[in-house]
This record gives structure tokens, sequence and C-alpha cells, in this order.
């Protein structure tokens, strides 16, 4: 019996995405304030104001149409689609044979179209401003993505991350100059996508300079909640994702049993504690940079990705 | 079978001189549409499930042979597609032409006639004949318009059209060989070879691609299109661009492609990548509505010639599966794009109708005023901007599986090459994204932008069914590749010469056993399962309703009384909304320019900024035909001014050059 291990820890697996996902958040914030010499707010805060959002009654604008109200829900509907894709503590989950790399990206791109439209929603000049960004960006982004996926593409003959992940993990692939290439240009596009500095400023209160935030300033109450929710599942799941195809050891088959998955847990917890320092590390070290700067810095890794292509395919050419 | 979709033909045929009846003749026409159409579609159908019916030779035809039609997997695939656009074309002719005048209704069923003759052709003469009629009848809707715009893009619509029909006559001449065998049947079996194949491929690029709109043939296209009627431009653009994809696949693909080299696919690859980015540019910055539907269309032509492209480079390199799936990949978004495309034509035209306008500057808000239209559009941009689980997304995420698997093919500058495209197709259909954004946003979120947009009306019942009907179809094919190319495999065969993709089914299409597969009936059932839920927790838990106030926007101070949908300025414009891309990527590709205009110190006018971008393509191409022109006028004047002794010597010369030229035939002909 294969299934009930597979349901089992998909579901888990999900759980624990929206659990952990606003808790890494907070993690992220308190490593941020530590860094900076402040006190910091205690990692739960997050989940707290999700609980206070929710209590709250919601205010709409007097011109707002049904597309404020379903866009929260289609979004992190998506996103939590996406999350359940991406492999954490365990392999072959119920979902595995659908975990597409492509598929996960169309997910994203779903909810981003959703939240562009909930931005325009009541025609203001900062959520125009923030959804014409966020689609400028994301078509830098989405090369960059899709030509790291060309390069485990080549490497594991699939685009399946559950596949690619226990291909990895197995060491049938070793070390090579494309993998890192690849992680230089999904970090990139990680930065991009999650709207973190030096694209974005995830803590700004101005709103001139943002992107992410801007498209949000009409949200309120559970609506709120809902897009608060959904930036953190897209954030965990993207550190999920990197540490599936660049730390894959450790992940426990789903198969192996409540103790192997609790192995896999512990790995997984200790990939995205890694993550996180690292996040809070580079955003305190670092500046955002011009709006009109980040097709450049995307392009980089639009280039770098490029470049791990073309070693792998001299490298199987001379093979 | 194919001898009732022969009576369908007459009958459109019949029906083209009824349009000129006064008073009904405008619904017997649409009606008369609308009936062939939805035959089509349904013998189409029974066509690709029943298998080849083979060829009906018809009474009539040139001296040489008689008209030929056939029913294959190709022509019914491509068939279906012309039914379901047509039959809704119809629907919403049906109610906005009903006192259309005959100049409008005599070319609309021979139009439809032409590209279902061009589709049912089995030799090259009868597709010639379909591809012109569609050709003429097209330019006839154009030129009925009136305005000396639409004057002048029907004008460049017919001039491009002579053109293609320029370059198509020798193709399938090529074809023919030296037997003279103008059936496809005698054309398959002796392909061409060497040189041949290769001017075979440039001439049917050059006549089918400036009938679709490759780069950089497509300069006729965002301004012809838009200037019909919504119906023929949504026709044009859904169906008559892929009946000229159709005539890409025929010639090229399935009767010139057999054993052809590695580099034979290479030029329609390009070519696709290239209209797919530069269409998919345009479209984030065209400010007409309908403009930019006719920009994505250009974007989405190149994504099916790079399927094709890709297919043929596939099968070079004897990669028979691989090249089964970009076929299919470029048959599914061929299908998936007309769908959508028609919807969303159908819909800007119900916006035009209604509100007044297709300038996105002159639109906004309208979901309130037109709830119906806006959902079907929201569906139709969704799927054009490539969003799981809708058509678009089926037909990229095929077409990205099958670039990112071409690096098997070997050769190091065709892999270098097709990672290149690969980074180009993403980049367009992100692009397509934002446009397909911009262009919903702007029409029906935010405040009005002006006072005619709230007297908007919400579509009327029959073209409602029309787009209703057309967004449920959207949907199903999002849902069903798998099954649709199970379906297709004749027609993916025909292309790739590979029978059909490896992994096609009601729930799964993929590009092999081993590799990742698409679910997107089980992604379906995934995302709704998962939306009841939230719904579910997140009404347990926040069960307040939601109040009602006035824009926040940041902390502004609310517009005076006499701005009733707020001050104009602080809502986005068509040009600011697409000014982040435009300052990205406009520079090199579209010749963008952005300039702040400063007053001299202590001048009292104000500063302004001036922006706009131009597609350099067009004007490339017309500058060299219009010197050539002025050139020949200049000869031509100056043999006015000739004496009359070198007015004899020229007739005299002409006569001596002719008798050698008739003398040398002659002698090749004796020996």
């Amino acid at each position: 019996m294969t299934l009930l291990p597979a349901i089992l820890t998909q579901l888990l697996h999900l759980a624990l995405m929206l659990a952990l996902a606003p808790v890494l958040v907070g993690v992220v914030r308190w490593l941020k304030a530590r860094l900076m010499g402040r006190q910091g707010a205690n990692p739960l805060q997050p989940w707290r104001d999700l609980r206070k959002l929710l209590r709250k009654q919601p205010l709409l604008a007097e011109n707002a149409s049904v597309v404020s109200l379903a866009t929260p829900y289609a979004a992190l509907g998506a996103t939590a689609a996406a999350a359940a894709l991406v492999p954490g503590f365990a392999h072959g989950m119920l979902l595995a044979p659908m975990a597409d790399l492509i598929l996960i990206a169309g997910l994203l791109a779903l909810a981003r179209f959703a939240l562009a439209l909930a931005a325009m929603d009541v025609g203001t000049a900062f959520g125009d401003l923030g959804a014409a960004r966020e689609m400028s960006f994301a078509a830098f982004a989405e090369p960059a993505f899709v030509l790291a996926v060309l390069a485990f593409a080549i490497l594991a003959g699939t685009t399946n991350l559950d596949a690619i992940g226990t291909l990895l993990q197995d060491g049938m692939v070793g070390l090579r100059v494309t993998l890192g290439l690849a992680l230089l240009a999904l970090l990139a596009v990680a930065l991009a996508e999650n709207g973190r500095l030096p694209v974005d400023n995830p803590a700004t209160h101005l709103e001139l300079t943002m992107v992410h935030e801007a498209m949000l300033l009409e949200a309120s109450g559970r609506q709120l909640a809902l897009w608060e929710m959904q930036g953190a599942l897209r954030l965990i799941l993207w550190l999920s994702l990197l540490a599936a195809l660049f730390f894959p050891f450790g992940t426990a088959p789903a198969e192996a049993g409540p103790l192997a998955w609790l192995l896999g847990l512990l790995a997984w917890v200790i990939k995205l504690g890694a993550l996180a320092v690292a996040l809070a590390v580079f955003e305190s070290l670092i500046a955002k940079m011009r709006v009109f700067r980040v097709p450049e810095f995307l392009g980089a890794a639009l280039l770098l990705a490029l470049l791990g292509a073309v070693f792998l395919f001299l490298s199987t050419g001379l093979a | 079978m194919t001898v009732a979709l022969a009576f369908l033909l007459l009958g459109l045929l019949l029906l083209a001189p009824l349009g000129a009846l006064a008073g009904r003749g405008a619904r017997v026409v649409h009606g008369g549409g609308i009936a062939a159409s939805a035959g089509f579609a349904l013998l189409a159908g029974a066509g690709l499930v029943l298998g080849d019916g083979g060829v009906l030779l018809l009474p009539i035809g040139p001296p040489w042979a008689p008209l030929t039609l056939a029913l294959d997997g190709l022509s019914a695939w491509f068939l279906l597609l012309l039914g379901l656009v047509g039959a809704a074309c119809g629907l919403y002719a049906w109610v906005h032409e009903a006192a259309a005048p005959p100049r409008r209704l005599v070319p609309y069923p021979l139009f439809l006639a032409g590209m279902a003759l061009t589709l049912l052709a089995a030799d090259g003469f009868t597709l010639l004949l379909g591809f012109e009629m569609m050709s003429l009848a097209s330019w006839v809707l154009l030129a009925a318009q009136q305005g000396e715009a639409e004057r002048a893009a029907a004008r460049l619509y017919l001039g491009f059209a002579l053109f293609g029909a320029a370059c198509l006559i020798p193709a399938v001449g090529l074809l023919a060989g030296l037997t003279g065998d103008l059936s496809f049947a005698g054309m398959r079996a002796a392909p061409p070879q060497g040189w041949a194949a290769a001017v075979v491929m440039a001439l049917v690029l050059l006549g089918a691609g400036s009938k679709a709109g490759l780069v950089p043939l497509h300069g006729w296209l965002p301004i012809a299109h838009p200037v019909a009627p919504s119906h023929v431009s949504a026709l044009m653009s859904g169906a008559m661009t892929k009946v000229a994809l159709y005539v890409v696949a025929r010639l090229a693909l399935d009767l010139g492609g057999p054993a052809q080299p590695l580099g034979w696919g290479v030029p329609l690859l390009v070519l696709g990548a290239a209209s797919a980015l530069l269409g998919a540019l345009r479209a984030t910055q065209e400010t007409d509505s309908k403009t930019l539907l006719a920009c994505s269309t250009i974007e989405n032509i190149g994504f099916v010639a790079m399927a094709f492209g890709l297919s043929a480079v596939l099968r070079a390199a004897d990669l028979g599966p691989l090249a089964a799936l970009a076929a299919g990949a470029g048959l599914l978004h061929a299908l998936g794009h007309a769908l959508f495309k028609t919807l969303l034509f159908l819909a800007a035209g119900e916006v035009q109708h209604g509100a007044g306008s297709r300038q996105l500057d002159r639109l906004g808000g309208l979901i309130h005023a037109m709830p119906a239209v806006a959902l079907c559009a929201l569906v139709g941009a969704a799927a054009a901007a490539a969003l799981p689980p809708l058509a678009g997304f089926a037909g990229e995420w095929l077409l990205l599986q099958a670039l990112l698997s071409a690096w098997r093919v070997g050769a190091l500058g065709l892999q270098v090459l097709v990672a290149a495209c690969t980074a180009v197709a993403a980049l367009s259909a992100a692009l397509g994204a934002a446009a397909m954004l911009r262009l919903w946003g702007l029409t029906f979120l935010g405040r009005p932008r002006t006072p005619r947009t709230l007297g908007a009306q919400d579509a009327d019942p029959v073209s409602s069914v029309a787009l209703l009907g057309l967004a449920g179809l959207v949907v199903v094919v999002g849902l069903l590749p798998g099954a649709l190319l199970a379906l297709g495999a004749p027609a993916v065969a025909q292309i790739s010469g590979h029978g059909g993709v490896a992994e096609a089914s009601i729930w799964l299409v993929g590009p092999s056993a081993a590799g990742s597969g698409y679910r997107p009936l089980a992604l379906a059932i995934v995302l709704v399962l998962l939306l009841i839920g939230l719904v579910t927790l997140v009404r347990h838990v926040s069960p307040r309703p939601a109040a009602r106030g006035p824009i926040w926007d940041g902390g502004f101070i609310a517009p005076p009384a006499h701005l009733p949908f707020g001050d104009p300025a602080t809502q986005a414009s068509a040009a600011g909304f697409a000014q982040p891309l435009r300052r990205m990527l406009g520079g090199p590709l579209l010749a963008a320019r952005e300039a702040v205009r400063r007053p001299p110190p202590g001048g009292p006018e104000p500063a302004r900024l001036e922006s706009g971008f131009h597609d350099p393509v067009l004007p490339a191409l017309l500058r060299p035909l219009l010197r050539l022109r002025d050139a020949l006028a200049i000869a031509a004047e100056r043999l006015r001014d000739l004496t009359i002794r070198q007015f004899l010597g020229l007739s005299f010369g002409t006569l001596v050059l002719l008798l050698a030229l008739l003398a040398w035939l002659g002698a090749g002909a004796a020996r």
C-alpha cells in the first residue's frame, strides 16, 4: 500500500506549509531586526496579525467589484496548489506526478494575475503602478526561470520536480558548474518573485517605492489577511523549491514511515532556517535598486542560466 | 461526408447573392453562415473520429483536371476550428449586423466558403483557388468600410494578399515538380529535394506567412484586422490566420516535409520566435483594444509557427515522439488561440457597441455595466495570458516541453538556438500576460474614464450565448488537451511523420512515459477542492460582512464635487500602464522614445513629456518599394521626351529581342 502514505504525506505537507509560512516570514523579520540591532517582534507575530485581520470587519471601496472579493481566494488557492506540489519533508506525495516546474510557474503566474487584477479594481494610481511594475518584472523573471529549468531538464531528463529531487538526492548528477549557475539564476528570480530586496522592499512605508505592497493598499480585513497569507506561502514555496533542487539531502520517501518523515521534517526545517538566515543577511547588506535597474538584474540571471545550459551542451557533446 | 461538405460549400456560394436582397438579406446570410459553420464543425468532428473519407472529384474545375476535396486529419482539425469560430461570429453578426448593407453581406459567405475550400482542398489548384477567394472576399469586406484610414488599410491588405499569391503559386508549382501532378497524393510521393526544398520553404513562408502575420510581413495585420466589423475581425484573427498556418503545415511540413535536412525547419522556428516577441511587446503598448488583440494574434501565430518549425527540426533529427509533441503543441495552440481570440474580439465588439469606444483611454469600470461580457472576456484574457488550467496554458506547456527536450538534437548551434528560443517563448508568454491584464483591467476595472461609459449596456442575449459558448469551449480545451490530441493524432502524424503524441489521454498529456506530464483535470479538481476548503474556512473564522467606504488611495484627499469619477489623472492611462515595459524593452525593439521637454528658464509654459513608439518593420519594407515606384515613374517620364527616331528604334529593338527569344526557345524545343 503506497497510496495511504502518499495521501498522508500530502495532507501533512500542505498543513505544514500553511502553518509554517507566516512563521517563516516572522523569522526573517526577527533575524533582520536582530542584525540591525533591534529587539525584533516575536516570530509568531505574523500569525497574530492574521488572526487580528480575520476578526476585523473588511472595508471595501465604494466602486469595488466582485474582483476585489474573489481574487484573494483565487490567488491563495493557486499558491496553495503550487505549494502542495513542491516537496518539503517527503518525496512521492500524492500529487508528485503533477509537480511539474512549468506548472508551478503557471500557478504562480495565475496568483500574480489575480493580485494585479485586485490592484486595478478600484482605479488608484498606486494600484495601477504596482500592477504594471509587477507584470513587467515577471516578464524578465519567467525566461530566467525557464532557462534554469532547462538545465534540470537536461540533467534529469524531466521537468518533474519530484523526479528531479529524487535523482539529485541519489547523487546521480554530482556537483556541476551548471548547477551553480542555475542556483544564482533561481535566487535572483526568487528575490524578484517574492518582492524582496533589492527588487522591492517588503518593509517600506513609502508608497512610491512599493511594488507588491502598493497593490494591497485598498485591501483590508480578511482580504488583506488572505493576501498576507498568499505572500507568506509564496516565500516558503520558493525556499522549499530552492531546497529541493539544490540541497536535496535528507528528504524522506513517502513509504518510509513516520520516523523517516520526522527526520525529513528536521532536514526541511534546517534547510528553511538556513535559507531564511541567508535571506536576512543578504537583505541587511544590500540596498534597493531603482526600478529600471531590475531588468539588468534579472537579465543577468537569464544570461547565467543560458551559460549554464551552454556548459551542459558542451559537456554532453564532449562526453 | 465529403459530399455533405461539398454541399455546404455550394450552399455558402448560393448564399452570397441572397445578401443583396433588401431587408431580410442579413438574417438569411447570417443564419445560413451559422448553419454552415455548425455543419463544418460537426462534420469535422465526425471526420476526426471516423477517419479519412477519401478524395471527392467535383464536376467542375480547370481544363486539365477537376477540383478535388478531401477531409483528412489535418483538414478536419482546422475545419473544426473554422466551424466553431464561424458559428460564434455568425451569432454575433445575427445581432449586430441585422441591417448591414449588401456590400458587407455578399462577401461574408464567400469568405467562409474560401476558408473552408482551402482547408478541404485535395490538390494544389483547389487550395490556391480557396486561398485567393478567402483573400479577395476579406478584402471586399474591408473595402466596404467607410473612411480614409479604412480604405488605406484595405489597400495595404490587398497589396500583401497579392504578394502572398505571387509567392504561393510558384511554391505549389515547385511542389508539383516536373510531372505537373497537382494532387496532394502525387506531391507527397515526390517531395522536393535540395535547393527546390529550400525555395519551397522560403516561398511558403513568404506567401502564407504574410497572411498569417509572421514577422517581418506582419505590418498589415494590426492595421487591417481592427478596421473590419468585430465579427469579421474575429474571423480574420481567429480563423484566417489559422488557414494560413494550415497552408504552411500542409505545403511545407506534410507535402514537403519528409527527408529534409536538419536546418530546414529553422527559418520557421526563428520567424515564429521573432513574431511571438514582437507581437507580445506591441500588444503591451497599443492603446486601441482591437489593435492590441491583433498584435496578440501575431504573438500566438508566432508560438504556433515555432511549434511547427521545431517539429520539422526534430523530425529531421529522427526524434519522432518529440516531433509529434511539438506538432501537437502547435495544433492545440492554434485551436485554443482561435477560440479565445474570437471571444476577445467579439467582447471588444460588444464593448465598442455598448460603451462607444475601443480606445482603452475612453473605457474603464465596465464590469459594473457589462458583467456578462466582463466575465467572458476575463476567461478569454486569462487563457490568452497562458494561465492554468485554461486553453492557452495547455498549448504553451506542450511547446515549452518540446523546446526543453529539443537539446537531444545534438548539434551545438541548434541547441543554443533552441535555448534562446525557449527564453524568447517564456518572455513572450509573460509579456502576453501583461498585455492581457492591461487590456482587461483598463477596460473593465477602475473608474470610468469618460461619462459615456456609464451608459453602457450588457450584451444582447443571443450574442451572450456566443460569448458564453466560446468561454466554455476555452475551458474545455484547457481541461482536455490530451483527449483532443488523441483525437487529432492523424493531424499530428501528418505534420510530424510520427503517429501521435506519446502520452495523450483524458487525464494526461506529456512528452513520454518517463517525462513530466500535465494533468489539467486533476489540477482543476485540486484547485476547486482548495477553493472550497478556503472559502468555508474563511467564512467560519471571519463571518462579518464587508462595509463600504470611499477609496483609500494611500490617504489622498477626496476629489472635488465636479469630478464625479475622481481625478482622471490619478488613474493609469493606457500609455502610462505600458510605460515600464516601454522603457525596459521598447527602446531597441519598437523605437520607443521618451523625453521631457522643459521650457527655457523663466518661461511660463509647462514642461511636456513626449513618449511614443512605432513598429519599424513596415516602414522599412515599404520605403524601398516607394523609392522604386518613384524611380520607375521618373524613368517612364524620360520616355516621353524621346524623338521619333528613338521611338522607332526602341520598338524595332524590342521586336528583334522578342524574335530572338522565340528562336532560342524554338531551338530548345526542337532539340
